[in-house]
């Protein structure tokens, strides 16, 4: 038990109930993360059901290469964040696996955000911006776009600052500012780069596969 | 200390392969997702796609986060979220859906 | 010595109370004491308050005359935004679980703080930021969409600061998430040793109903307005009919919000109210159980009926019916609450404090608020009714008469704990009569103005609605003398009021068996819980007599 009262903050007398209140407190916020997102899914259900032809033409027009290797990168990213997250729990001492895992995810996150530029730079290219210049002949196929880009930013902004979140425990671990075993705050952070990842697997079959069959 | 080092690498071990295998599920699921998408099967092709979104989102939220070990506080906070998004959407689509019907 | 102090007898050494303990604007500016944080959101809501009702001000001003010509329908237009703006998402909704909830609710419980301290300060910080943005968008020449924000108006074709205001109220949205988070990890988990769900006092159980709608629903509200921002600002169409947009589908994404939005602003009042009967009647509550189910119905229920704004706006009629069911439905459990306040009144040994004058009132003006809800959940009656001052006057009586009355009447209740001293009890009630009946004489002629038809946000209007809008600019000038006399005599009483005890009012409750103010850590001794709350009288007994023993903090752990 000593070993933990270094993470013991105000105002908890002790440890266990510390960390009780962290994991509930971040699953309470998630909550909250479904229903934001959620919206945003209603807002694209609603918009496909009135449109679904232009759905579809529309969506043949985002690269499938671009999405499908980053729902693979994220979902890999998952992978390493769930694996130092549970080496954290379990207290073995598994220094050099919780910080390589850290760092791997944390440089996939990364991975993700650099293959997205490159796609947003391609449908810049294409003329995929919603307004005088669109590239598509349907107004309607603006709408799908219009989605697209305020979707994907969100999402890549809420995987920024999971990134920075993961970063910066790689970083406090890596220079032994706290220790890593039991570490409630890596726990926490897996639980919400996770919903980054779930938000994406949804995000993928609404962006990427409308319309591909026809 | 030897032992430890065994012990804790035998952790480890099972850790990675645990974890590995939903991952490679992942991966199955995210490359089935891929090839229904070019099937026309109708309204089942994008149906499909959304079905197997939930199955991973399941896998990921059941076994990376833990959720399927959790104490019922933690399912009950998960739930309620779920909960009423399925509200958002049902009564929302209740009106979009009667309205298209109509026109 | 130390089995003397351990049993109780001897007097502990002195230690500062919160207010006391660090005296620096840092001190204040850094802290993370929930006590202190209560104190910091009290200042800011009561700027903003004053803000959005000199708004109102120069809109009855300008309403006192059929064809006004002191503001021009540009003004009008954006002044009646502003004050819903603000009054909406920077005062009521932080009022009482910002205030009140922040200041009671480990003090409640028995705890020494919230679960997060830290993210309680963040939320103070985000809201004043989110507020100075909002009030740059007035500054800069306003809003003009009313608090709806309705598209396609708001995106495509206002000429005012749209993007300022959807970014500042976007903002106080995440401080409402967070602090609806902290508040359900506390009630959770921070109980003191004894303190089970059933012995947890009513307003508890109403920030924590209060506290899943601000969780569940304001990220819903977040969208819409981040939808139109993207619209506005970057072109992105959405909700444009060209395009293949749906505008009512910001409705529906606004309303899932904002409908339970009204029972945030609604369940701590009656929290509030719960704790402030018992104590004046000297009675249990009755029906300390169905009190608690109908908070949660009332938070439950209140999720599925929020097409009721939306009657005439092009919704389906299946969907309609829907909705107007369920928002007769959504009545009960309120009447529930509302017979049981009277129930408890019955056999009690009432005394007329000022705490007890407003929550009283809110009773009343809840119950007539609350019936007028029921003539517009009816879809005929809505037809004629919506967009005119019926409308107007249902929602006012429920959050100013309801709640705002509330807000006050826990302000005075709980003043000598929050900072030791007593106010002027013969101000007090002359001001909560004052305001009882200059609300009476402002909202009550709104409900006839708009059954005969005026319709609302309309800055000129036919003569013969002169009378009604003349009571009810009269009126609203009587209000708000009412609402300046608090200012002035609580300023007072904090240099020259008497000192109050732990518990001047004799009630029950842990924050009552702490000193007032209390000390930083809230309690010197950790609480334990024997008994349930509301312990007013013995039971075969009708009503209490005397002051009850209240319950003492026990054995140090």
């Amino acid at each position: 038990m000593s070993e933990t009262t270094g993470l013991l903050k105000e105002p908890w007398q002790y440890f266990e109930r510390q960390r009780e209140a962290g994991t509930f407190g971040i699953w309470v916020f998630l909550a909250s993360e479904v229903l934001f997102f959620g919206a945003l899914m209603l807002t694209y259900t609603v918009c496909r059901i009135e449109n679904v032809q232009a759905f579809a033409a529309a969506g043949r027009e985002t690269n499938i290469w671009y999405g499908t290797i980053n729902t693979a990168i994220l979902l890999t990213s998952s992978l390493t964040m769930a694996m130092a997250s549970q080496a954290a729990a379990a207290n073995e001492g598994l220094r050099r696996l919780i910080l390589w895992c850290l760092a791997a995810t944390a440089a996939l996150g990364l991975a993700f955000l650099v293959v997205k530029g490159f796609e947003y730079r391609e449908d810049i290219e294409k003329h995929l911006v919603p307004g005088t210049h669109f590239g598509l002949k349907q107004p309607t196929e603006q709408l799908f776009f219009g989605l697209y880009w305020i979707v994907t930013g969100v999402h890549a902004v809420h995987l920024t600052i999971g990134i920075v979140m993961v970063v910066r425990l790689t970083l406090l671990g890596y220079l032994n500012k706290f220790q890593l075993d039991e570490n409630p705050e890596i726990q926490v952070t897996g639980l919400y780069w996770h919903l980054v990842d779930i938000i994406w697997i949804f995000l993928y079959p609404l962006i990427y596969l409308p319309g591909r069959s026809s | 200390m030897n032992t430890h080092n065994t012990h804790s690498r035998t952790i480890a071990w099972k850790l990675w392969r645990r974890n590995g295998l939903i991952w490679a599920a992942l991966m199955l699921l995210l490359t089935l997702t891929l090839v229904f998408a070019y099937v026309p099967m109708g309204l089942v092709t994008p149906a499909a796609g959304i079905v197997i979104a939930f199955v991973k989102a399941g896998l990921v939220i059941l076994l990376f986060m833990e959720l399927a070990k959790a104490r019922p506080l933690i399912r009950l906070a998960a739930m309620a979220g779920v909960v009423f998004l399925a509200v958002l959407f049902a009564l929302t689509l209740a009106d979009v859906l009667s309205r298209l019907a109509g026109r | 010595m130390t089995d003397a102090l351990l049993a109780g007898e001897l007097p502990f050494p002195s230690r500062p109370d919160y207010l006391r303990d660090g005296t620096t604007l840092t001190s204040w500016l850094t802290t993370t004491d929930h006590k202190r944080i209560a104190i910091l959101f009290a200042v800011t809501i009561t700027a903003f308050f004053f803000m959005g009702g000199a708004a109102i001000t120069a809109v009855r001003l300008e309403l006192f005359t059929p064809n006004g010509g002191l503001l021009s329908s540009d003004t009008y237009n954006k002044l009646f935004s502003f004050h819903g703006i603000i009054m909406v998402w920077f005062f009521l909704l932080p009022s009482i679980p910002n205030t009140m909830g922040n200041f009671l609710l480990p003090l409640m419980i028995g705890a020494p703080d919230l679960a997060f301290p830290r993210l309680n300060l963040f939320s103070w910080y985000l809201t004043v930021a989110a507020g100075a943005v909002t009030v740059y968008a007035l500054v800069a020449g306003g809003v003009d969409t009313g608090w709806t924000f309705y598209t396609p108006y708001s995106t495509m074709f206002s000429n005012s600061h749209v993007l300022a205001a959807a970014a500042g109220v976007f903002m106080v949205g995440f401080s409402s998430i967070a602090t609806g988070v902290n508040f359900i990890a506390t009630i959770h988990i921070l109980r003191a040793p004894g303190m089970t769900w059933f012995r947890l006092p009513l307003f508890v159980w109403a920030i924590y109903a209060t506290s899943i709608i601000m969780v569940l629903a304001t990220p819903v509200l977040a969208i819409s307005l981040l939808l139109v921002i993207a619209e506005r600002w970057l072109g992105l169409p959405i909700f444009d009919p060209a395009r293949g947009g749906d505008p009512i589908l910001f409705q529906h994404l606004f309303w899932f919000y904002s409908h339970p939005a009204v029972y945030i602003m609604v369940l701590p009042a009656m929290g509030v109210v719960s704790e402030i009967i018992p104590c004046f009647a000297r009675r249990r509550i009755f029906g300390y159980d169905f009190m608690v189910y109908a908070m949660i119905a009332i938070a439950g229920i209140g999720f599925f009926v929020w097409g009721h704004h939306m009657f005439v706006s092009g919704q389906s009629a299946y969907a309609n019916l829907i909705f107007s069911f369920l928002s007769f439905i959504i009545g009960v459990p309120s009447a529930i609450k509302v017979f049981n306040w009277t129930a408890s009144l019955y056999r009690g040994q009432i005394s007329f404090n000022s705490p007890m004058l407003y929550a009283l009132g809110f009773v009343g003006l809840f119950t007539t608020g609350g019936l007028s809800g029921l003539f517009l959940a009816s879809i005929p009656v809505d037809v004629h009714v919506t967009d005119t001052y019926f409308v107007v006057a249902h929602f006012h009586y429920i959050m100013v008469g309801g709640s705002v009355s509330a807000f006050f009447g826990g302000l005075h209740f709980w003043w000598p704990k929050v900072t030791g001293k007593m106010y002027p009890e013969s101000w007090a009630k002359f001001a909560a009569i004052l305001m009882y009946s200059g609300f009476n004489m402002t909202f009550l002629p709104q409900f006839f103005a708009g059954y005969l038809g005026m319709p609302r946000r309309y800055h000129t209007y036919p003569p013969e609605y002169q009378i009604y809008n003349v009571m009810s600019s009269s009126g609203a000038a009587v209000l708000a003398v009412a609402y300046l006399l608090p200012l002035g005599y609580f300023a007072w009483s904090l240099f020259y009021g008497e000192r109050a005890g732990n518990n001047p009012w004799g009630a029950t409750g842990l924050e009552w068996t702490t000193t007032s103010p209390p000390p930083p850590q809230n309690f010197d001794r950790q609480p334990r819980v024997d008994r349930g709350p509301y312990d007013y009288h013995a039971a075969g007994q009708s009503a209490g007599l005397d002051p009850p023993e209240p319950q003492n903090a026990r054995e140090v752990r």
